[in-house]
């Protein structure tokens, strides 16, 4: 069976003040059906650029380079705005956004929001007019229901301001479920809220993806989250995938260095706080050879001149790095 | 400074407007120079009255045979002296004000705050022809009038900014080491309100000309034979529809002139403020 | 929703308050005496001790501010010196046709400017919106006046089009006052003739009017619609699949909407204000052509009361505008 989300080869730059910024290079991953595949990375690693390019919603001064994006052996790429408003946004991809607290539309009830996607994207059951919107709330419900928010029959008529972080984030879940979507993508959804409700949201989400037959594409900057949340694991560095696997073969013996650094700097895992010295190269002027070589700690002359490319260890992971090569 | 005046630099329509206004001041300060006939401020030709416009008068005459395109150049010096005088008066009016009621509190910063938003609540030129008419119409009275009807522009902004830094953790830091209040106002929170205060100014000198401009229409402020923009339009109603451009070319001054303090000011705001500057 | 309204008139109580304290200083500090300027230049000393005492003009500044506060709330505004009546009667009469000019300039700058600010943001850094950024500054400094002048040349003098002046042909017999709003009598008196004829006389005074707020309504429209797109919001809407025109058009739109709105309040004063001198030009029978007579004619009554009306109405619409921002923004609601 093919993979319900598959990338390749993705390149996106973004013309900018200062010149063109190569934002994603070469992004590479693999979503198996009913799975959840953590997409793990510094901030300015591209992860954001990921989402929107998978979305559609590239800014205007974005261009795609290369690359495909297959959504259930489409290539979303080739497809027309019109074509991802009608048969993707929603109905095929739900989208759980990063804050809860700016995603709202501040002025509008809640319930319109809602309503407002499911009127153009909620599947068929033959219903029309106001047959087809009662059915609609009742769905509502149900799912704000499940997702424990409370007061469900009244919530629709409430204005986002009226809902705590977590609440909202539990609205926005609903919403994403709304229109019965086969892959759900989740933009570090949990990182504006505080930690106890951050892991009751993950715990849902957990549940979710079984109980309704997802599969999810989780992002997110935190290692700790993806070894409570994830089957797989997909690592970016500076727009580039540098190790991908399983959460559990890549966790045990993570094979690129920058993997290892992400690991150390972990305070779950690491009894002191170590930082990774150096930073991320600028978009603006990407270096010869490997992205991460002048943070490296093992880096070796030649990788300052070949840029590596993604090949299999003997734990199964995909690792973008010299010493594997 | 340097990279303000290079970013100004590059903003097109904040540099036709600084263009247009040095324009304005060279014709305002070398008039009498330029134009070719000088002696129409005042002198009347009636044998070559209401003539078209032509290469000996580019906007044809007026009504007494006088030379538009003279009179229009003539007329730019009294119109930025009217809103140079305006805003200066309204600043030195305006800004203490503001300083003495955003930095103290209590009744008299409360009092100056409450006057304040009562002139503002009516509308400019209606106070202004009210004034004027009160204290006799002349040219004095109209800039006095608009001076007392301007100051609460500027009261407003400095007293925000005022309050906005005296609530800052430099000026903290300052009374901390035991610095003087008048040392902190004029010497570190005046500095930082007057770029709010410069581009209000810039777009009050050409606000303030156009509503010279309605003052002296209404007969309110320059008087003949004053080659003033708004009072010849007022003189050329009677002779539309034959001498058209009688009209228009005063209107065309007021307009370009009045544009470009506007463009000016737009750009220098976009320069001080920057939650404008990031939605252009 | 009710108490939102009242705390909002409430808070305005001080400003009218100061209004009329700015208004009867306007009589007694200026330094002319009013008894002499009311009398005229051939008065005789008795006659202007008479007018003194008359109006109170002899009593201590405090009482005199009673006296006037008693009579701005009877509605008593004394007669104007120009047309021998009472003014209130006079600014009754007239309202009905500035209020149809404002209006018809408002509702024309409104419905063109929110739709033309929207799509310069849309076409942010493109032609369109440098053209209507071109426009919006043009707009904002041109003097009305002229304006007005160089359209009765256009239009009137010149094609023929439309009437150079007043409300009403003067051979177009008056529809019965009703309301004394032109076009709803005679709408009401089922003449559209006269209605058709109220429009093309309206129509001159309402574009000049509505020009500088056109332009105003643009730029904050505009820039309303930009600060907008910025949210996060809008990014969600779009990766859910809103449709692109109900997106701009409801949902960000209703957004950016704020500033705009408050515009339209400032720009109520400014109609009001630039009104004085359209209507002056275009004998559009309203308040602002009273005004002009009133100060051509040195009628200080008059003008007190048109001042006292303006800072009234604009403090109404003050009001008004808060109670939209909280129609537009329910965050606003809770926390008044």
């Amino acid at each position: 069976m093919i993979p319900l989300l598959k990338i390749d080869g993705l390149k996106v730059s973004i013309r900018t003040d200062d010149g063109m910024a190569q934002v994603l290079d070469d992004i590479g991953l693999t979503l198996e059906r009913g799975r959840i595949l953590g997409v793990v990375g510094e901030s300015g690693c591209g992860k954001s650029t990921l989402i929107r390019a998978v979305m559609g919603i590239l800014p205007k001064a974005a261009a795609v380079e290369g690359g495909h994006i297959w959504f259930d052996g489409e290539n979303l790429l080739v497809f027309s705005e019109a074509e991802l408003n009608t048969r993707i946004r929603s109905s095929g991809i739900g989208f759980i956004p990063q804050d809860p607290l700016q995603a709202l539309n501040p002025v509008f009830k809640v319930g319109t929001q809602l309503l407002e996607t499911m009127r153009r994207h909620a599947p068929d059951d033959g219903s029309r007019g106001r047959d087809r919107q009662r059915r609609h709330v009742a769905r509502l419900v149900d799912l704000l229901r499940r997702m424990q928010v409370p007061d469900p029959e009244t919530a629709l008529e409430r204005y986002p301001h009226q809902f705590s972080g977590g609440q909202r984030q539990r609205l926005l879940i609903a919403a994403a479920l709304a229109c019965s979507p086969t892959l759900l993508i989740a933009d570090e959804p949990t990182t504006a809220l505080d930690v106890t409700t951050q892991h009751q949201i993950l715990l849902l989400l957990r549940e979710l993806v079984g109980e309704f037959g997802l599969s999810l594409l989780f992002v997110t900057h935190d290692f700790g989250v993806v070894a409570e949340l994830c089957d797989d694991l997909c690592v970016i560095y500076a727009g580039q995938t540098v190790e991908a696997g399983t959460v559990q073969a890549v966790l045990q013996a993570p094979s690129h260095p920058y993997t290892r650094a992400l690991l150390a700097c972990h305070p779950d895992r690491a009894t002191s706080f170590v930082g990774i010295p150096g930073l991320v190269p600028s978009p603006l002027a990407r270096p010869a050879g490997c992205q991460f070589a002048d943070r490296c700690g093992e880096a070796l002359p030649r990788c300052r001149t070949s840029s590596p490319l993604p090949v299999k260890t003997r734990s199964g992971a995909n690792v973008r790095c010299v010493q594997y090569a | 400074m340097r990279p303000i005046f290079a970013r100004l630099a590059r903003d097109v329509p904040a540099m036709l407007g600084l263009g247009i206004v040095v324009f304005v001041l060279l014709l305002a300060v070398l008039g009498p120079w330029i134009a070719p006939y000088p002696g129409d401020a005042s002198a009347s030709h009636l044998l070559r009255r209401l003539k078209p416009p032509s290469l000996d008068y580019p906007f044809g005459t007026d009504n007494l045979g006088r030379d538009i395109f003279s009179r229009v150049i003539l007329g730019a010096r009294g119109a930025l002296q009217i809103a140079l005088a305006v805003v200066v008066a309204s600043m030195l009016i305006g800004v203490p004000l503001g300083l003495l009621a955003g930095y103290r509190s209590g009744w008299l910063s409360e009092t100056i705050m409450r006057i304040t938003d009562v002139v503002l609540a009516i509308p400019q030129l209606v106070l202004a022809l009210a004034l004027a008419q009160l204290l006799s119409p002349s040219l004095e009275s109209a800039m006095l009038a608009l001076s007392l009807t301007y100051w609460p522009f500027f009261t407003r902004i400095v007293y925000a900014e005022t309050r906005r830094l005296s609530g800052s953790l430099f000026v903290d830091a300052l009374r901390g080491v035991g610095a003087g209040t008048s040392r902190i106002v004029f010497l570190h929170i005046l500095p930082n309100a007057l770029s709010p205060v410069i581009v209000r100014a810039t777009i009050g000198l050409g606000f303030t000309i156009l509503v010279a401009a309605v003052l002296g229409f209404l007969g309110m402020g320059a008087t003949p034979p004053a080659p003033d923009w708004g009072l010849a339009i007022a003189e050329s109603r009677t002779y539309l529809p034959k001498a058209w451009w009688y009209a228009a070319f005063p209107g065309v001054a007021i307009l370009i002139t009045v544009m470009g303090f506007n463009l000016l000011g737009d750009g220098l705001r976009d320069l001080v403020d920057p939650r404008i500057r990031r939605s252009r | 929703m009710l108490r939102f309204v009242l705390r909002r008139c409430a808070l305005v109580l001080p400003s009218l308050l100061g209004l009329l304290v700015v208004t009867f200083l306007l009589i007694h500090a200026v330094p002319s005496d009013p008894a002499v300027a009311m009398a005229g230049d051939a008065a005789t000393p008795e006659q202007i001790a008479h007018l003194r005492q008359q109006y109170g003009l002899d009593r201590p500044m405090w009482e005199q501010f009673g006296l006037y506060l008693g009579k701005v709330a009877s509605f008593d505004f004394g007669e104007s010196a120009f047309s021998h009546r009472p003014v209130a009667l006079d600014i009754v009469q007239r309202l009905p046709a500035t209020l149809e000019l404002t209006f018809a300039s408002l509702l024309l700058s409104v419905l063109i400017g929110v739709p033309l600010g929207v799509v310069a943001a849309l076409k942010h850094n493109s032609w369109p919106d440098y053209a209507l950024r071109i426009f919006s500054v043009l707009g904002v400094a041109v003097a009305a006046f002229w304006f007005a002048i160089m359209l009765q040349f256009l239009f009137s003098m010149t094609l023929g089009w439309l009437p150079l002046r007043g409300d009403l042909s003067a051979t177009m017999s008056r529809p019965p006052v009703v309301t004394g709003f032109l076009l709803l009598d005679s709408l009401i008196a089922g003449r559209w003739d006269a209605f058709g004829d109220a429009v093309r006389h309206l129509f001159l005074p309402a574009v000049t009017l509505a020009l500088g707020g056109l332009a105003t309504i643009v730029r904050f429209t505009r820039s309303g619609v930009l600060d907008t797109l910025q949210h996060d919001f809008v990014l969600y809407e779009r990766a859910v699949g809103y449709s692109r025109s109900r997106l701009v058009w409801i949902y960000v739109l209703r957004n950016s909407l704020t500033a705009t709105v408050t515009q339209i309040g400032l720009l109520f004063g400014g109609l009001i204000a630039g009104g004085v001198v359209v209507e002056a030009i275009f004998d559009w029978p309203g308040i602002g052509s009273y005004t002009v007579q009133a100060i051509l004619t040195g009628d200080r009554q008059v003008m007190l009361a048109v001042t006292l009306l303006v800072g009234a109405v604009y403090a109404m619409v003050n009001i008004l505008v808060d109670v939209v921002h909280g129609l537009l923004d329910p965050r606003l609601m809770g926390r008044a």
